[in-house]
C-alpha cells in the first residue's frame, strides 16, 4: 500500500510545500501511519425506494412466509443457486447475495432484522426524510444525523464527509463541511486554463466569505484531481460492478486509500419499489435478483480491496420501510413497515441476525400486514456514531431519542 | 475610513440629506430614523449609497439582475417613478415575449382537476388497465391513455428479459408517411442544428402520429431538440404527470427572465418559499400550478390573512402537510380506527409549520400544546375528492367540536369551520408574526443580518396597516437601510438568482427552459424541489460551498462557450467591445466595474492569448477570447453577490 507520505509527495499538492499547506492536510501529513492514528470511517447506503427486506434475507424458517408469498418466496435452502443460501437455520440470504456469504462466514459482516422507523408513514417522501434528518414525525429538522454525527474539528478536512451524489443529500446537510461529488472526475473547472485564473482571482479577492471557501475548494480540486490522474487498481484483485453503487465505493475506496481525510461517507442507490414483477419467470430471476446482485457484489468488491482497512471501516445500509409480507396481484409487494439492514465491517459482530424477530403469524404483523418493527433504526445508527465516531452526544444527533439501549452490533 | 468613524449623529444628517431626493414627496421622512438605535455592528447600514450604486443596487435587489441596458432605462425613468412601478405591476404592461414563450405551457392555466383529465397520473393508467377507471372524455387525452394503458398491460405481462417490453412496434410503420427517407435519416444520424430544422417543420396536426410512430427511447432523445409543443407531446406519450412538472418549472424560470414585473417575480418566489409546498410529493405535482396561480402570485400585494388563508385552503399545502387526512380522535371508548393505514386521527403537521414558520415563527412562545389545539381547529380541513383533483372541502363530520385553547384565546366547543378561520385571524395580526415576517423579507432583500431599526418599522407598518404586504414591502424598499452601504452587495446569489442574472447579463435566448431548469438541479436548487416546509435558505452561507462553487464558475465558462444546454449566447456581440477594450467587455456583461482581481485577472488572460485568436474566432463560430472574458466576469467573486 502506498503510504500516505509517499502519495502527498507524489500529489501535486506536495509542491506547495508543507509550510502553506492547509492545517488538516499538514496534520494528514506528519500524522503517523499506525492504524491507531488513521481516522475510523462511516459509510452509509441508502436504499431508495424501500427494499424487499423479506427477499433479500429470507427468513425460510417461518411457514407464513412461503404462504403469504406463494409466487414471490424464494424457496428453503437446498444447495442449488435457485434458493436461499442458509445462514443460522431460520434465515437465508439471497441466492443473488451469494458473494456476501464468505463475509458472513468471517464474521466481518452482521444483519439486523425488523429495523424501521417508530413513524407509521408509508410516504416514500416522509420516511427517507425521517430517516435522513434522524428524527421521525419531525419534518422541519434542516440538517441531518450524518452530519451532526461529525465532531467538531478546527481544520476539518474539505473531504471529509462526502457524499456520492450530484447534490448534497439530506443526511449529510447541516452545521459541518460536507461535500457532494457526483464523480470525482468531475470535481474541477473544466477549462483548465480558467481554472488558475479563477484561482488567483478569488485567492486575491476581498471578499472574505467567498476568498476563504475558494481557497479550500481549489486544494481539494487538487486533491482530488491527483487522484484521479494516478491510475487505480483495486486490490487483491476487486472487481467493482459497473452499476451505480459499486462504481460509488470504487470512489469512496480511491479516497480512503489516498487518505484525503474522509470520515463519512454516502452513497445512495434506487430501484427498489417493486410493486409490479419484483420476481422474474422463476422467484430467484427478475429485478430484485438483479439488483441485488449489483448490490451484494459491490460490497463484496469494496471489502476485498480495502483489505486489512476494513478493521477502520463500517458500512452501514438501509432503506425507508419495508414491503408488505402478503404479496401483490403483480407478483410484487406493496409499502410495509419495518426492514432489514446489513452491517459490514471491523469490530461488527458479525455472522449473526442481531434484533428480535417478530414473527409472520398474523396476530404478530403491524396493522395486519407488515413485518413489525422492533429496533428502532436509530439504536442501530447511535451505536455506530458512538462506537466508531467516537460522538457521544447522542441527544444531539437524534434528537428525543434515547440511545441507551444499543442493540449490541458492534463489539 | 473616515466616515466610520464619525459620530454617528452626523451620519444621521448626512443620510436624511442624501436620502431627501429620492424620497421626495412625503414617501419617507429619514429624519425620524434613529440609526443610533441601532446597535454598533449595523453602522454600514447608515451610509448612504452614491447615487449610481443605487441605480445598480435597485436593479440587482428588486429584480433579478440588470439587462444590458436597463441602467439606461431606470435613469431615464427615474428611481422613484421606477418603484412605485414595480410595487403597482398592474401598471406596467407585461412583456408580449414572456407570454408568447408562456403561451405553448397549457398545464400552467388548467384547474387541478383538468391537469389530472389532461396528464393522467400513473395510477389512472394502471386503473384503465386492469379495467377499473373511467376513460377521460377528451378523445386525444382518451388516445394517449389508453395507448398508455395498453403498454402497460403488455409490460407486466412480458417476462422481464424480454427486449420488446417498452417499444410501440405496432405503430412504427407511421413514420414514413410523416417524413421522408431522407429525413428520418437525419433524424437518426444528424447533426443537432438539422434535427432541430426537422422537427420543428412537423405540422402540428401530424405531431401525435409522429410521436406514436417512434419507441420510447427514441422519443426520450428528441427532448434535447424538439421544439415545446413537440417536446411536450414526447413527453406526455411516455410520462404525462412530468408534463405538468416541467411547466411549472419552464414557467418559473422563463417569467423570472423575460417578465417586466420583476419585483412581483421576486416576491412570488418569496411567499412561495415561505409557504413552500414539494413538487415531489405524491399528488403535489398537480396541485402547484393552481397553487402558485390562485393562492401564491394574487396575494402578494395583499394583506397577509388573505395569503395566509389561501394557502392554508389550498389542496397543495393540504395534502403537502398532511392535514387533509387529519381527523378528531375518536371519542373515548370508541373502536381504533381501521387497520389498513387507513385515517390515523389527528395529524399535528400543518399546525406546526403554521405557528413556527408561516406565522409566529420559532421560539416565539408557543407551547407543545398550543401545535395540538391549532391542529384540533384544522380538523376537517380536506380536499373533497383527492384521487380525483377535488378542491377545498370543509368536513364538518372528522371536525374536532371540543373547546381549544389557541394562545390563550378560547374558542368554545361546538364551532365549526370557524374555528380555524378564528386561529387563521390571531395569528396573522398578532405582532410576533409581524415582527417573524419583516425579518424574512428583510434577510432576504436587505441582508442575512438587518439592523433591527428597519425590522421594527416593517413591524409597526404591518401592524398599524392590519398586515399589508404591498406597505410592509413599500417600508423595506423605501427605508435609508435598503439603500446603504451595510445592504449593497451584501447577498449571495442562491443558485436560481445566479442562472437568472447570468441569462439577462448576457441577453442570452432561452430556446428549452425545460433544459436550463435541469441545470438548476445540479447547481443544488430544482426549482419546486425544496422537500422541507422551511424552503430553501437565503441566508449567505448556505449557498458558499466547495462544490457549489466549482459549479458556478464551470456554469459561467459553460454558459458563454454554449454549452448550457437549451440557452445560446450571442457571442458575436462582444467582438468589438472586447478588440477594443476586454475591461469594457467585462463591465458591460457585469454591469459594474469588475473588482481589482478580476480586472488583473482579464488582463492576464487577454496578454497571453495572441492577438490572431480574435480574428481567427471572428470566421468561424467558435466563441473565442471574448466568450472567455465574459465567462471570467460571470465566475468572478462580484457576480456571485448582489
Amino acid at each position: 500500500m502506498l503510504s500516505r507520505r509517499l502519495f502527498l509527495k507524489n500529489s501535486s499538492l506536495a509542491m506547495v510545500g508543507i509550510g502553506s499547506a492547509p492545517a488538516w492536510l499538514s496534520r494528514a501529513v506528519y500524522a503517523k501511519d499506525g492504524p491507531g492514528e488513521r481516522k475510523r470511517i462511516l459509510i452509509t447506503i441508502f436504499q431508495r425506494g424501500a427494499v424487499d427486506g423479506l427477499n433479500v434475507v429470507i427468513p425460510h424458517g417461518e411457514p407464513n412466509y412461503y404462504s403469504l408469498r406463494p409466487g414471490i418466496a424464494i424457496p428453503r435452502p437446498d444447495g442449488t443457486d435457485a434458493a436461499a443460501i442458509d445462514l443460522d437455520g431460520h434465515f437465508g440470504l439471497h441466492p443473488a447475495l451469494h458473494s456476501l456469504k464468505p463475509l458472513w462466514d468471517n464474521g466481518q459482516l452482521a444483519i439486523v432484522e425488523a429495523v424501521g422507523s417508530p413513524d407509521p408513514t408509508r410516504s416514500h417522501f416522509d420516511a427517507q426524510d425521517y430517516m435522513e434528518s434522524g428524527t421521525p414525525g419531525l419534518k422541519a429538522t434542516y440538517d441531518g444525523w450524518l452530519n451532526r454525527a461529525l465532531v467538531e474539528e478546527r481544520f476539518p478536512s474539505p473531504l471529509r464527509a462526502v457524499s456520492l451524489s450530484p447534490d448534497l443529500p439530506r443526511t449529510l446537510r447541516g452545521t459541518n463541511k460536507a461535500l457532494a461529488v457526483g464523480n470525482l472526475n468531475d470535481f474541477q473547472v473544466k477549462d483548465a486554463s480558467a481554472a488558475g485564473t479563477f484561482e488567483t482571482m478569488y485567492g486575491t479577492s476581498t471578499d472574505t466569505v467567498l476568498n476563504g471557501t475558494a481557497r479550500e475548494t481549489f486544494e481539494a480540486v487538487k486533491t482530488v484531481q491527483s487522484l484521479c490522474n494516478a491510475p487505480y487498481t483495486p486490490a487483491n484483485g476487486a472487481k467493482y460492478p459497473g452499476g451505480r453503487l459499486g462504481q460509488s465505493l470504487l470512489q469512496i475506496a480511491r479516497m480512503i486509500k489516498a487518505n484525503v481525510g474522509l470520515e463519512v461517507a454516502f452513497a445512495d442507490v434506487g430501484g427498489w419499489d417493486t410493486h409490479v414483477n419484483e420476481v422474474g419467470g422463476q422467484p430467484h430471476t427478475g429485478q430484485l435478483a438483479n439488483l441485488l446482485r449489483d448490490f451484494g457484489d459491490a460490497l463484496a468488491a469494496f471489502s476485498q480491496d480495502m483489505g486489512d482497512r476494513m478493521a477502520d471501516i463500517t458500512v452501514a445500509t438501509m432503506s425507508e420501510f419495508g414491503r408488505t409480507v402478503k404479496e401483490n396481484g403483480n407478483r410484487g409487494t406493496d409499502h410495509g413497515h419495518a426492514n432489514v439492514m446489513f452491517v459490514l465491517g471491523g469490530s461488527v459482530r458479525g455472522g449473526r441476525v442481531h434484533g428480535q424477530w417478530p414473527g409472520l403469524a398474523p396476530e404478530q404483523l403491524y396493522e395486519g400486514r407488515d413485518l413489525n418493527v422492533t429496533t428502532d433504526f436509530r439504536s442501530v445508527l447511535a451505536e455506530l456514531v458512538m462506537k466508531r465516531m467516537g460522538n457521544r452526544e447522542i441527544a444531539t444527533v437524534f434528537p428525543g431519542f434515547d440511545g441507551s439501549r444499543a442493540i449490541g452490533v458492534l463489539a | 475610513m473616515t466616515r466610520r468613524s464619525q459620530p454617528t449623529i452626523l451620519i444621521v444628517i448626512a443620510l436624511a440629506l442624501l436620502v431627501e431626493p429620492i424620497f421626495a414627496a412625503g414617501l419617507l421622512n429619514p429624519k425620524k430614523i434613529k440609526a443610533k438605535s441601532n446597535p454598533p455592528q449595523y453602522v454600514r447600514f447608515s451610509q448612504v449609497l452614491p447615487q449610481d450604486e443605487q441605480l445598480f443596487h435597485a436593479l440587482e435587489r428588486l429584480t433579478f439582475g440588470p439587462k444590458p441596458g436597463d441602467l439606461d432605462s431606470l435613469q431615464h425613468l427615474g428611481l422613484r417613478n421606477w418603484l412605485e412601478l414595480q410595487l403597482h405591476p398592474e401598471r406596467v404592461p407585461e412583456n408580449p415575449e414572456l407570454q408568447q414563450r408562456l403561451a405553448p405551457l397549457e398545464s400552467l392555466r388548467m384547474s387541478i382537476r383538468e391537469t389530472y383529465v389532461h396528464y393522467p397520473p400513473p395510477q389512472w393508467i394502471r386503473a384503465v388497465a386492469r379495467g377499473q377507471g373511467n376513460l377521460p372524455e377528451d378523445p386525444e387525452v382518451r388516445a394517449v391513455v389508453l395507448h398508455l394503458a395498453e403498454r402497460y398491460v403488455r409490460k407486466s405481462a412480458a417476462t422481464p428479459n424480454d427486449p420488446n417490453d417498452d417499444s410501440d412496434l405496432d405503430l412504427k410503420a407511421k413514420l414514413d408517411d410523416i417524413l421522408t427517407p431522407q429525413q428520418i435519416a437525419v433524424l437518426k444520424a444528424g447533426a443537432s442544428e438539422e434535427r432541430r430544422r426537422i422537427l420543428a417543420a412537423i405540422p402540428p396536426q401530424k405531431q401525435r402520429d409522429f410521436v406514436w410512430a417512434l419507441r420510447p427511447a427514441e422519443r426520450r432523445q428528441l427532448f434535447l431538440a424538439a421544439p415545446v409543443p413537440l417536446r411536450r407531446e414526447l413527453m406526455l406519450s411516455i410520462n404525462p404527470q412530468n408534463v405538468v412538472a416541467n411547466d411549472l418549472s419552464e414557467g418559473k424560470l422563463l417569467r423570472a427572465i423575460y417578465s417586466n414585473h420583476q419585483l412581483e417575480e421576486l416576491l412570488v418566489d418569496f411567499w412561495f418559499n415561505h409557504f413552500n409546498v414539494f413538487q415531489g410529493k405524491g399528488a403535489d405535482r398537480y396541485l402547484i400550478p393552481t397553487y402558485e396561480r390562485e393562492a401564491i402570485r394574487p396575494h402578494v400585494f395583499d394583506t397577509f390573512y388573505n395569503l395566509l388563508l389561501a394557502t392554508a385552503e389550498s389542496p397543495a399545502m393540504l395534502f403537502y402537510l398532511d392535514n387533509w387526512q387529519s381527523v378528531a380522535p375518536p371519542p373515548a371508548g370508541a373502536a381504533a380506527p381501521g387497520k389498513r393505514g387507513g385515517k390515523h386521527g389527528l395529524n399535528e403537521n400543518y399546525g406546526r409549520e403554521l405557528l413556527e414558520l408561516h406565522t409566529l415563527g420559532v421560539n416565539s412562545g408557543y407551547t407543545q400544546q398550543d401545535v395540538i389545539e391549532v391542529a384540533r381547529c384544522f380538523t376537517g380541513w380536506t380536499i373533497a375528492n383527492q384521487q380525483k383533483g377535488g378542491g377545498f372541502e370543509y368536513k364538518d363530520k372528522v371536525h374536532d367540536k371540543g373547546q381549544k385553547t389557541v394562545l390563550g384565546h378560547i374558542i368554545p366547543a361546538g364551532g365549526g369551520m370557524s374555528d380555524g378561520l378564528e386561529v387563521l385571524q390571531i395569528l396573522a395580526h398578532h405582532p410576533a408574526t409581524a415582527h417573524h415576517l419583516s425579518l424574512q423579507l428583510a434577510r432576504r432583500f436587505v441582508a442575512d443580518d438587518p439592523p433591527p431599526s428597519l425590522v421594527n418599522r416593517m413591524t409597526q407598518t404591518f401592524l398599524k396597516s392590519g398586515g399589508d404586504l404591498r406597505q410592509v414591502t413599500q417600508t423595506m424598499v423605501r427605508s435609508p437601510e435598503f439603500w446603504s452601504q451595510g445592504a449593497y452587495e451584501a447577498k449571495i446569489k442562491t443558485p436560481f438568482e445566479l442562472v437568472v442574472s447570468a441569462v439577462r447579463a448576457t441577453n442570452a435566448d432561452v430556446t428549452s427552459a425545460f433544459l436550463l431548469a435541469r441545470e438548476l438541479q445540479k447547481l443544488g436548487e430544482p426549482l419546486y424541489g425544496k422537500v422541507e416546509p422551511t424552503g430553501y435558505s437565503s441566508a449567505n452561507a448556505d449557498w458558499v460551498s466547495s462544490a457549489g462553487l466549482l459549479d458556478r464558475m464551470n456554469f459561467a465558462l459553460a454558459l458563454v462557450h454554449n454549452c448550457v444546454p437549451g440557452v445560446t449566447v450571442n457571442t458575436a456581440q462582444w467582438q468589438s467591445t472586447a478588440e477594443e477594450d476586454p475591461l469594457k467587455l467585462a463591465r458591460l456583461v457585469l454591469q459594474q466595474n469588475p473588482s481589482g482581481p478580476t480586472q488583473a485577472a482579464i488582463r492576464k488572460t487577454f496578454a497571453a492569448q495572441p492577438q490572431v485568436d480574435l480574428a481567427r474566432n471572428a470566421k468561424d463560430t467558435q466563441p473565442g477570447l471574448p466568450a472567455l472574458i465574459a465567462g471570467l466576469a460571470l465566475g468572478s467573486p462580484e457576480f456571485q453577490r448582489h
